[in-house]
């Protein structure tokens, strides 16, 4: 076993978090700040040293932790997992930047928790037991669950019992699943999980305990009632790791999980899944656009962009039908890249909203308009992420929604049809935002003695920017990862288990 | 030549950072100095191209620049394709981009955004450059979507008037209606033949030939024919024909420079070289050059007839731009893609002229739009008057100028095509004609001559633009005089497009057309046999008699036939519909579903209904709020063990 580097990027930064807590409210922002970059800088050897021509595990560390119950310490990332990574740590040096002088109230705790939480995160993205991975997928509610409780907003009581509910009774049917495949398998190891062979009736309930755990932290229609309100309700920060990582989780389950171990399960209901898909992406579309509350619109949004990943990923198995093989690795895909670019846009969608809240303190479209006369280099980060929002090409949105669209189109007509509604839908409620926030005269005296953005939330937005740029020109810089990785699940999603 | 070829479009790209990002550090006058010497290279760098692939031969270049993503056995590449079509291209956008960066410097010379002015003008160049040289699919949408977007931000510009950002906002989004039926004819480009590259495309289409693809029920439809139609409402949105012109009209809220060279030189003509170039795939499907064609039609007549009632300066050119797409649609749906591509160019140079004119005229008349009050400027401003007359002949096809070359080109095309709908088309071009010349000299009259009608002071004040307004009137008068006789042997009936275009024999009316053609000169003449050149002829006429002879005349008719005014004011009703269909319908669905579907279904009875334990989880929040992290902590992971071992023991 080499440098163990994994387990470096996950306990890094849990470990610090709990020494920021401990040491108080004096050194906590330097120590985060320092803690957020190292953990950047620990986990970059995941890119740079990734090896992108075999599907197997790389990084791998597995050292027994309950033998009795052949349970393990198992790490390991593939090309799915990798740039999930990646965007954690980046992400997290982005909201210690948010962070800095915005939280007056008890800062050790609030930059602790996050700090725990990006340890927890990329726990759930690396970890190859199945007990591990439900520990770290659970255990990420809690510091989010303390923020939002903590720092949120007036309405936070009913937000995080709603976010608890939600969450936490969609992974307890996945335990249960877990322990089933355990009990059939005697193993607690994700990848035999994937070769175990189950039956039609086993593998549909297996999947449907997946779906109600997935399908709830992605989140998709009509499990999302959940989202708006925590969003509203969470601190700038908070909203932004939530959009940009925790809902990946769920997709990042349904590729893990869902469909390796129950392949035939995951055809049978694809039709059911590309239909609640497409309904994320039309129905979130209208919801979005009647929003009056800015965060509610982005995380409607998120609603409707991560339909675009369960479409990506579900489409594959009409896909193999058809034997179109490479339609389905363009499919899922597609969706990763929707993740990784949604991880990007939708924090820095979250931390424009911030930026203005931290100054007005109301998210009310309403209570805006010609922003743009007193911050006018705020208003042009916030134009550029909106485009971006609305899948312009160029940027990183438009990468995931234009491979998608494109393996639908191989699927069926129509389904490619209502998808790239979107590209109508998408920019109708951003825009609008955008024109009733950004544009127009000095809505009111508000808005009149704003001032623009300091250097601090300069680099906050311009760094985000640089992102979804990188990812809209030269996409390729995660594509060329996961191929292998894609190749590997497509084979072995092809292959039905009975 | 492949660093050549990648500097045209990246000269104005450096430019447009440099003065996007650094605009107020440098100061006025080096914005303006960077952006055109970015435009004046790209410029330089194109002609050389003109020498190179034109005038020395030189094979097509298309190559690859580099790998944008390879996923699913698709490689996505960015890269060019340098031949004489796209050469043409890169001249006129160049061409005219200069004289508007030029114009720009004497238009917004007070305008506070005056380096974020030059920042987009540039970036637009840019987009429009990576447009127009690529070759593939990807590449085109990204250039597509790309002077959409600046287009929005010029549209924009005065994002202090409510009218100006509700006009970028529809601008977009109609766009966007046309990009979606793009994005989905791509994608199904990619579906038959898993390549973005166009020579893929192209060599694949003539074995799509008879096949089909289910769409409706069992209705089988010719695949080719859902693919062109697909592509080309993507057309239709750019290049703004009916119904989704409606965006272009409005677009007018902008800075009048760049009217003249996005919404009406370059950009909106991005649809009419995108077919052009898919040549190779329309030419296949009859059913969709016949579905062009009517588009084309339609737009092409009765656009210009709401011309006739603008009062605006600048939406009576807007409105002449329409109906010019229109011709230029028309072409394409005859097949006599030259024909379009050589209105394409003449168009260029005389729209921008007739625009940037306007905006010397708007300069004048201290931003005064409305051209009741003006006239008899004719004496003020004499450049600004003659290049204006010029840009007007040119438009109404007076023989010899270029845009007689070019519409009677197509007014013949369509008089020998077979293509169904060719007969009403060309009725409806012909018809064109009459209403292109009445609505060009009636706003020549109400500006330059009779009574003026501005108030003393502007009178008084009204004089020439300077001589950075007035010398890029003269450079684009030139060519809006000569280039149609210059060019016309060799694009329209010579071998310019060779290889390029493909147009399938029983198409190619504009061959049968060169069988009688024996150079420019006996093409005028014949003209006077056609009655185009009456037409045109009876439209300044009937324009002289209302406007300057018995102004009692359109007021008459205004009343007498007050129900067809009424027709054109509103536009055919178009705006409202969407108004009330698309606009409101969208939002108040999205309220319905929101909080009927939301809020009363999923979150009322499902939700809350079996959660009403509700009460007893907010007790655990509210112990949280006391900062107890470890206690709940604790307890989970309490409840996880308790749970485990329940599971593995029971």
């Amino acid at each position: 076993m080499s440098f163990p580097i994994l387990s470096l990027t996950i306990w890094l930064p849990i470990l610090a978090g709990f020494l920021i807590i401990a040491l108080g409210d004096g050194p906590a922002r330097k120590l985060a700040a320092a803690t957020s970059i190292l953990t950047l800088l620990v986990s970059l050897p995941l890119y740079f040293g990734f090896d992108p021509t075999t599907a197997a595990m790389q990084f791998t560390e597995s050292v027994a932790w309950l033998p009795g119950f052949n349970i393990n310490y198992d790490l390991g990332v593939d090309g799915i997992s990798m740039p999930l990574i990646i965007l954690t740590t980046i992400i997290n040096v982005i909201v210690v930047i948010s962070a800095w002088e915005v939280i007056k109230d008890r800062p050790a705790m609030y930059l602790g928790s996050f700090s725990i939480m990006t340890g927890l995160m990329i726990g759930v993205f690396s970890a190859l037991d199945a007990i591990l991975f439900y520990i770290f997928f659970e255990a990420t509610l809690i510091p989010m669950f303390l923020i939002i409780g903590i720092w949120g907003g007036p309405r936070r009581v009913y937000a995080t019992v709603k976010f608890f509910l939600y969450t936490f009774l969609g992974s307890v049917f996945m335990l249960i699943a877990l322990i089933y495949m355990y009990k059939q398998g005697g193993s607690f190891s994700i990848l035999s999980m994937h070769e175990l062979a189950l039956n039609k009736d086993q593998q549909f309930w297996i999947f449907l305990a997946f779906l109600a755990a997935f399908a709830v932290k992605i989140p998709m229609w009509p499990v999302h009632t959940w989202l708006p309100d925590a969003h509203v309700e969470a601190p700038t920060a908070g909203s932004a790791v939530l959009a940009a990582i925790m809902l990946k989780m769920g997709g990042y389950g349904f590729l893990r999980f869902s469909l390796p171990v129950t392949p035939d399960a995951s055809s049978f209901m694809d039709t059911f899944m590309i239909a609640i898909s497409l309904i994320a992406v039309v129905y979130i579309g209208f919801v979005a656009l009647a929003q009056r509350d800015m965060k509610k619109l982005i995380a409607y949004s998120s609603i409707s962009h991560m339909g675009f990943v369960t479409l990506g990923i579900f489409i594959a198995f009409r896909l193999i039908a058809k034997g179109d093989d490479a339609g389905v690795a363009l499919g899922l895909e597609g969706a990763i890249v929707q993740m990784i670019s949604h991880g990007f846009i939708s924090a820095a969608m979250f931390l424009c909203v911030g930026v203005m809240y931290d100054r007005i303190h109301s998210r009310e479209i309403a209570d805006y308009g010609g922003v743009i006369n007193t911050m006018p280099i705020f208003a042009a980060f916030m134009v550029f992420f909106a485009m971006a929002n609305a899948g312009l090409p160029g940027t990183s949105g438009f990468v995931g929604e234009f491979m998608v669209i494109l393996a639908s189109f191989k699927t069926n007509f129509w389904i490619a049809f209502l998808a790239a509604s979107t590209l109508i839908l998408g920019a109708a409620y951003t825009l609008w935002m955008v024109k009733r926030v950004i544009m127009g005269p000095i809505g009111n005296d508000k808005v009149a003695a704003l001032t623009d953005i300091n250097p601090r939330e300069f680099w906050m937005l311009a760094i985000l920017a640089i992102f979804v740029l990188l990812i809209g020109v030269w996409p390729n810089v995660i594509g060329s990862v996961m191929h292998a990785s894609i190749e590997n699940l497509v084979q072995h999603i092809s292959t039905p288990k009975y | 030549m492949k660093l050549l070829y990648t500097l045209i479009p990246l000269a104005p790209l450096l430019a447009a950072i440099v003065t996007g990002l650094f605009g107020r550090r440098i100061g006025r006058t080096n914005a303006h100095r960077v952006t055109i010497a970015g435009v004046a290279f790209s410029l330089l760098l194109s002609v050389y191209a003109f020498f190179h692939v034109v005038v020395g031969g030189a094979a097509p270049f298309n190559e690859t620049l580099y790998t944008w993503l390879v996923s699913g056995n698709i490689k996505f590449e960015i890269g060019f394709l340098v031949d004489n079509l796209t050469v043409m291209m890169l001249l006129v956008v160049n061409f005219v981009s200069l004289m508007v960066h030029i114009y720009t410097i004497g238009y917004m010379h007070d305008d506070d955004g005056y380096q974020r002015f030059f920042c987009y003008i540039s970036l637009f160049t840019f987009s429009m450059l990576m447009l127009v040289m690529s070759n593939n699919f990807l590449q085109l949408f990204f250039g597509w979507e790309a002077v959409g977007t600046v287009s929005y931000l010029l549209i924009g510009f005065y994002y202090k008037k409510e009218s100006a950002i509700f006009a970028n906002m529809k601008a977009f989004l109609v766009n966007r209606v046309g990009d979606f039926g793009f994005v989905l004819g791509i994608a199904g480009i990619v579906m038959y033949t898993n390549s973005l590259a166009y020579t893929d495309a192209f060599e694949a289409a003539p074995t799509l030939v008879g096949q089909t693809i289910n769409i409706f029920g069992s209705a089988e439809w010719d695949v080719l024919t859902v693919l062109c139609i697909l592509l080309f409402i993507g057309a239709m949105g750019k290049s703004a024909q009916a119904p989704l012109h409606v965006w272009l009209p409005d677009s007018m809220e902008g800075p009048t420079p760049i009217s003249a060279l996005i919404h009406a030189a370059t950009m909106v003509t991005a649809g009419i070289f995108m077919v052009s170039r898919m040549s190779p795939m329309f030419e296949l499907s009859e059913t969709a050059l016949s579905f062009i064609l009517i588009i084309g039609a339609f737009t092409a007549f009765f656009m210009g007839l709401i011309g006739m009632v603008q009062n605006d300066i600048k939406r009576v050119v807007a409105y002449s731009t329409l109906s010019q797409l229109g011709y230029m649609t028309v072409a394409l749906g005859v097949s006599a893609y030259s024909a379009a591509m050589f209105h394409l160019m003449t168009h260029a140079f005389f729209k921008a002229l007739l625009f940037l004119a306007a905006g010397s005229v708007i300069i004048a008349m201290h931003h005064e739009q409305d051209i009741r009050k003006m006239g008899g400027l004719r004496k003020k401003m004499p450049i600004t008057y003659w290049t204006s007359l010029i840009g007007t002949l040119a438009l109404i096809g007076f023989p010899a100028f270029s845009g007689f070359f070019s519409k009677d080109i197509i007014i013949e095309a369509v008089h020998m095509s077979t293509i169904p709908g060719a007969s009403i088309a060309f009725w409806a071009v012909l018809g064109g004609v009459f209403v292109t010349s009445f609505y060009s000299f009636r706003l020549f009259f109400l500006v330059f001559h009779g009574k003026p009608r501005m108030d003393k002071e502007t009178l008084d004040h009204a004089h020439e633009s300077p001589r950075v307004v007035t010398v890029p009137l003269i450079l684009l008068a030139i060519p809006s005089v000569i280039i149609g006789l210059l060019t016309v042997s060799a694009v329209v009936f010579g071998d310019y497009f060779k290889d390029i275009i493909a147009v399938l024999p029983a198409h190619d009316v504009l061959g049968r057309l060169g069988e009688n053609y024996h150079g420019p000169w006996q093409f005028v003449l014949h003209a006077f046999q056609t009655p185009a050149v009456y037409l045109a002829f009876a439209g300044f006429a009937t324009a002289y008699v209302f406007y300057m002879v018995a102004p009692s005349i359109p007021a008459m008719l205004d009343s007498k036939l007050g129900f067809l005014r009424k027709i054109l004011d509103n536009k055919y009703g178009f705006d409202d519909f969407n108004q009330a269909v698309f606009a409101r319908g969208s939002v108040s669905l999205g309220k319905q579903l929101w909080e009927k579907g939301d809020m009363k279904v999923i979150d009322g009875a499902l939700v809350n209904g079996t959660a009403n334990s509700v009460g007893f989880f907010a007790g655990i929040a509210r112990h949280l709020q006391s900062g107890m992290l470890f206690h709940y902590a604790f307890a989970m992971i309490l409840g996880l063990l308790a749970m485990l071992s329940w599971f593995l023991f029971v």
